[in-house]
């Protein structure tokens, strides 16, 4: 699979990482790298194979359903850099 | 030219468990900021998702509902984009194996005919929490209750014509979770929201145009106000020699028109890929049959039950059963008064109209159902006629209690003593002549309508209280 140097810029953007000019070729090549591993993998023949979601063989188990949080927000509201009246404040988000 | 419309909704529907589908905090609607939000809720480092058992339970039961495929076994994804109100980076969700796959509904048109429309599938995810843009010195504040709060989402066919359709369609799944019990499907308060997929195309073509998705709109009139719209916003755009661009646009109830949300919009790519804290959830047989044996009665099958009970069209039996209190209310009606054909002509004419006018909901009718029963048997049992039962009922949605102490108040009795009718007419018939000369001497089918005359003139002399039907009875006998 290709891979140059706008997908690299592309998937930085979506993930909000911000990679530095002089790391994007470096990064390029590590990536291909790993592509390079992943089309091996595909080259397989898993025709009469189960797909597998979860590398664990386990089934999800259940809670019921209960409330058993209490309320933790001033405890909570520590870590955050700013909040007013109960909310965490954020930069805008909408023009 | 001729144009159709293509409609396909996504609805996304709170399921109504008392706590989150991933973690153990509560989902009651109106708690102070943040106050129902645990670590899991807000991403916290370290923590992990267990999965609510009374979810998967709701989920099954819908699928139940639409006749659909359940996958037994059903998987967990990560859909990831960045929001403040998103804590985690990613939302969780379902992909490849939803909990509930194709189904299909059966819903009413206005021509009396019922349409099938296909249910492509219906998954679990998390809902995310609330951005409050009001003043908060330039910037944004977020409440994270709501973060986790479990919901369906459930994704129609594109195979709805019209925002009549699409209506009907919502309207169905609307009564469909509320038989179920698996949420209270109250839009104003976001329990079920709406997504709707518009696109229009030469009619008879079979390819599908370029869709616009409308999102969010929060009650059936505005869905069906935003849907015509588009679709005159679309053929207005082709027609103009233009094309329709696929975008997210948002509904303004108070412009009744719809705008684009954002002028340049990035390709979505969620990278969807499995959950790795989140296992396979396998449904057992054992489980899948117990929940279908505790299903309650669903609308298809009340709707069968008063089609044969009481003999109603499928029309209006689709449209009594649509919502569980309507039917309850109606059928506690029919059995009382003994005359469902009656109590189907009241409910759909008098008491919607009525519930209608002053916007409320069966539950808060100010008639309850022994009282409007009570009121139908004194109208079967000839005790008051038909314009008698109008003016009590008037006086009981006022809020009048006693239905036989209205009819006795208002004196709306109908006199059905043959005595005292036959006196009447003779008065009537005295005071006449020329009338009565010009029946004697008129034929049959002539006579048919001139007698509508008399019957008139003691109806009124009898300040309405006579029995139509025995007044037109004697006064054949009188005047032959």
């Amino acid at each position: 699979m290709a891979l140059d140097r706008s997908d690299v810029e592309g998937i930085a953007h979506l993930a909000r990482i911000a990679i530095n000019e002089q790391d994007i070729e470096n990064t390029t090549a590590t990536l291909k790298d790993i592509l390079h591993m992943v089309d091996q993998m595909q080259a397989v023949n898993t025709d009469n194979i189960e797909p597998l979601a979860h590398p664990l063989e386990l089934v999800q188990r259940l809670r019921s359903d209960e409330v058993t949080e209490a309320n933790q927000r001033d405890h909570f509201q520590q870590l955050a850099p700013q909040t007013e009246n109960g909310l965490y404040l954020v930069p805008k988000v909408i023009e | 030219m001729q144009w159709e419309a293509v409609i396909g909704l996504e609805v996304h529907v709170q399921l109504a468990t008392k706590s989150k589908i991933f973690s153990g905090a509560s989902t009651a609607f109106g708690a102070e900021p943040n106050t129902q939000a645990c670590a899991v809720d807000l991403g916290l480092p370290g923590v992990l998702p267990v999965l609510n058992a009374e979810v998967v339970r709701m989920a099954v039961m819908f699928g139940l509902g639409i006749h659909a495929h359940i996958n037994q076994t059903n998987i967990f994804a990560r859909k990831n984009y960045f929001y403040p109100d998103l804590p985690k980076g990613y939302q969780t969700s379902q992909m490849d194996l939803p909990i509930v796959g194709k189904g299909y509904v059966d819903i009413p048109l206005d021509n009396g005919e019922m349409k099938r429309i296909g249910v492509t599938r219906a998954h679990l995810e998390e809902d995310a929490g609330k951005s409050l843009h009001e003043d908060f010195h330039g910037m944004t504040g977020i409440d994270l209750n709501r973060a986790g709060t479990p919901l369906l989402e459930i994704v129609s066919e594109p195979e709805l014509c019209s925002a009549k359709e699409a209506v009907a369609y919502l309207k169905y799944i609307h009564g469909l979770i509320r038989y179920l019990g698996i949420s209270d499907g109250n839009m104003a308060q976001g329990s079920m929201r709406c997504d709707a997929n518009v696109s229009i195309r030469p009619k008879g073509e079979t390819t599908l145009g370029t869709r616009a998705e409308i999102k969010n709109v929060n009650s059936f009139r505005f869905i069906e106000k935003a849907i015509n719209f588009e679709i005159e916003r679309q053929i207005d755009v082709l027609e103009a020699g233009g094309k329709v661009v696929q975008e997210t646009r948002l509904y303004d109830s108070e412009r009744d028109e719809t705008r684009s949300m954002r002028g340049k919009e990035e390709a979505n790519d969620y990278r969807y890929f499995p959950c790795p804290d989140l296992l396979p959830v396998v449904i057992s047989d054992e489980d899948l049959r117990a929940i279908k044996e505790a299903l309650p009665e669903l609308p298809e099958q009340k709707r069968q039950r008063f089609m044969d009970k009481f003999k109603l069209s499928e029309y209006d039996a689709t449209i009594l059963t649509e919502e569980r209190e309507t039917a309850e209310y109606f059928e506690q009606v029919a059995s009382q008064c003994g005359d469902a054909k009656l109590a189907a002509n009241w409910m759909m004419g008098e008491i919607a109209a009525r519930l209608n006018k002053n916007n409320l909901e069966i539950t808060e009718s100010p008639v309850p159902a022994d009282r409007l029963a009570k009121l139908l048997s004194r109208l079967k049992d000839q005790t008051i006629n038909g314009k008698g039962a109008k003016t009590a009922f008037e006086a009981l949605w006022e809020g009048a209690d006693d239905v036989d102490a209205v009819i006795e108040a208002k004196g709306l009795k109908q006199v059905t003593d043959t005595h005292a009718i036959a006196a009447i007419i003779d008065d009537i018939i005295a005071k006449h002549p020329e009338q009565v000369e010009q029946y004697k001497a008129a034929d049959d089918a002539k006579r048919k309508k001139m007698i509508g005359f008399f019957v008139g003139q003691v109806m009124k002399a009898s300040k309405g209280s006579a029995n139509p039907g025995q007044v037109n009875q004697l006064l054949q006998q009188k005047l032959s």
